[in-house]
């Protein structure tokens, strides 16, 4: 009986530790993307439950296929995301002295907003004049929303199997 | 560990319980572990960015990996490389101004985007018609694609313009402009991340760094333009235009009628396309162990109609 009693308790124990570590050690990813689309279902046809900002971290809590379950903590509500939107390291969007010197010995950082970035756009445009960059804009601004898709997919009648 | 293999293995530690089972940390370790870099050598050169100077001994001595590759330079900072080199693409072809053409070819592609292994990039996915008779088509890093009147003259039905889209959402998923830069300059531009803590760079190494910015643009804009990709990335593109145009319920020899279309068209005193890319012939024999049995696109009524409709008059 004392055997039993010893095994039972070591393996409360054991449980017990394994969930409090589940609990601390949470995967948090960040979106690396400038608007994170959260969707009810692992698909681009999943209904828009969340729109997350680029360096917002969430943590993953499944994984299906390359959809990952995230949880927005004390935020908005959970959801899928596409992995490719999402990334392990923490991206730190304004970086201050101690960030930038953790960032150079570290690869669990990212810096938002270093290296080549707008500044950088507007430094070349005004070398660069004859460089025209209205239609890369006007590319930018041809949206096209998930209905449209959808309606495209039926008409053409076409069968998607969506991301692998 | 590449992404899709990192992708399966979480799937499966998930699967097996292994989180519930507290191996987080232990998984973590293994998954940063992949993406770790090969350290720098322990003498490493001294960079000079401005006012700094840069000793990336001193740096490899805090005893972390700092080399860097084009794989480093962020999902934003690609944005910004791929709006540049797009600018530089249309000095070459201008835009080609109908908004019928160019909304369909967007859908379509964002569809085609939604059905590839790399869906979501910083600022997305966007497609643009390039009014030349030159067979050709580009993709800028980050999603900026472009296809010219021409190539788009050698697609008999929609199968082989989502063929043409898909080739190009390759290219920007395997990162291969960015692999066109110099690793000079790679090394530059990802160091200079190190030196400067304020919100905006100061004169000296906005100057710096927006030099490396314009060698960088021109590395990858002389490889898209003039020099062309290797064969292997052109064969990479295509097998994943097979996959992509698959995935998303397109019969895959639209890739071959487009080929073999391009091949009675390209003519001798229109060299871009043919110097820049393997012949369609070469493309054709290489794709025959990736696109299954023989095929005929036989586009539904509707599809081949909107197809005409909006590509119709090219």
């Amino acid at each position: 009986m004392p055997k039993f009693k010893s095994i039972l308790i070591t393996s409360l124990l054991v449980t017990l530790t394994g969930l409090t570590v589940f609990a601390l050690e949470q995967k948090l990813m960040s979106i690396q993307v400038k608007k994170g689309t959260v969707r009810s279902q692992p698909s681009f046809l999943g209904k828009v439950v969340a729109e997350l900002n680029y360096g917002d971290q969430v943590a993953v809590q499944n994984v299906k296929g390359p959809w990952y379950f995230i949880d927005r903590p004390g935020g908005s509500p959970d959801g899928w995301m596409h992995s490719s939107a999402l990334s392990t390291k923490k991206i730190v969007l304004k970086p201050g002295a101690s960030d930038v010197d953790k960032a150079a010995s570290s690869d669990e950082l990212t810096l938002a907003g270093k290296g080549f970035n707008q500044q950088v756009e507007n430094d070349f445009k005004s070398k660069n004049p004859n460089v025209d960059f209205t239609w890369i804009n006007k590319m930018e601004k041809m949206d096209v929303s998930q209905n449209q898709i959808q309606n495209f997919v039926e008409e053409g009648k076409l069968s998607p199997q969506g991301a692998q | 560990m590449k992404r899709s293999n990192r992708r399966e293995f979480l799937s499966q530690a998930f699967k097996y319980g292994l989180w519930s089972l507290g191996a987080t940390p232990m998984i973590s370790a293994i998954l940063s572990g992949c993406e770790m870099l090969d350290n720098i050598a322990e003498s490493g050169p001294t960079i000079e960015l401005g006012d700094y100077t840069i000793d990336t001994k001193a740096i490899a001595k805090k005893g972390q990996s700092v080399s860097k590759t084009f794989e480093d330079f962020t999902p934003e900072q690609e944005y910004y490389i791929g709006r540049t080199v797009g600018a530089r693409v249309l000095q070459k072809y201008p835009p080609y101004d109908n908004p019928r053409a160019n909304q369909y070819l967007n859908v379509m592609g964002q569809m085609l985007a939604q059905a590839s292994d790399c869906p979501e990039t910083f600022g997305g996915y966007h497609f643009l018609i390039q009014d030349s008779d030159e067979i050709n088509a580009l993709a800028a890093p980050g999603g900026f694609i472009f296809v010219t009147r021409g190539i788009l003259r050698c697609c008999p039905n929609e199968d082989a313009v989502a063929a043409v889209l898909a080739h190009e959402i390759g290219h920007v998923q395997y990162k291969h402009g960015l692999q066109s830069i110099k690793q000079s300059r790679i090394t530059s531009a990802l160091t200079s991340l190190a030196i400067d803590s304020a919100k905006e760079y100061g004169d000296a190494d906005l100057a710096k760094l927006t030099e490396t910015f314009e060698e960088s643009i021109s590395d990858i804009s002389q490889k898209l333009i003039v020099n062309g990709y290797s064969r292997s990335f052109e064969y990479q593109a295509d097998v994943s235009a097979i996959s992509i145009t698959k995935r998303a319920g397109y019969n895959p020899y639209g890739l071959v009628d487009m080929l073999n279309q391009m091949k009675i068209q390209l003519k001798p005193d229109r060299q871009d396309f043919a110097k820049t890319h393997p012949s369609p012939d070469s493309r054709l024999a290489e794709i025959q162990a990736y696109i299954g049995k023989n095929s005929v696109v036989t586009s539904p009524p509707t599809r081949q109609s909107r197809f005409k409709a909006a590509l119709g008059s090219i």
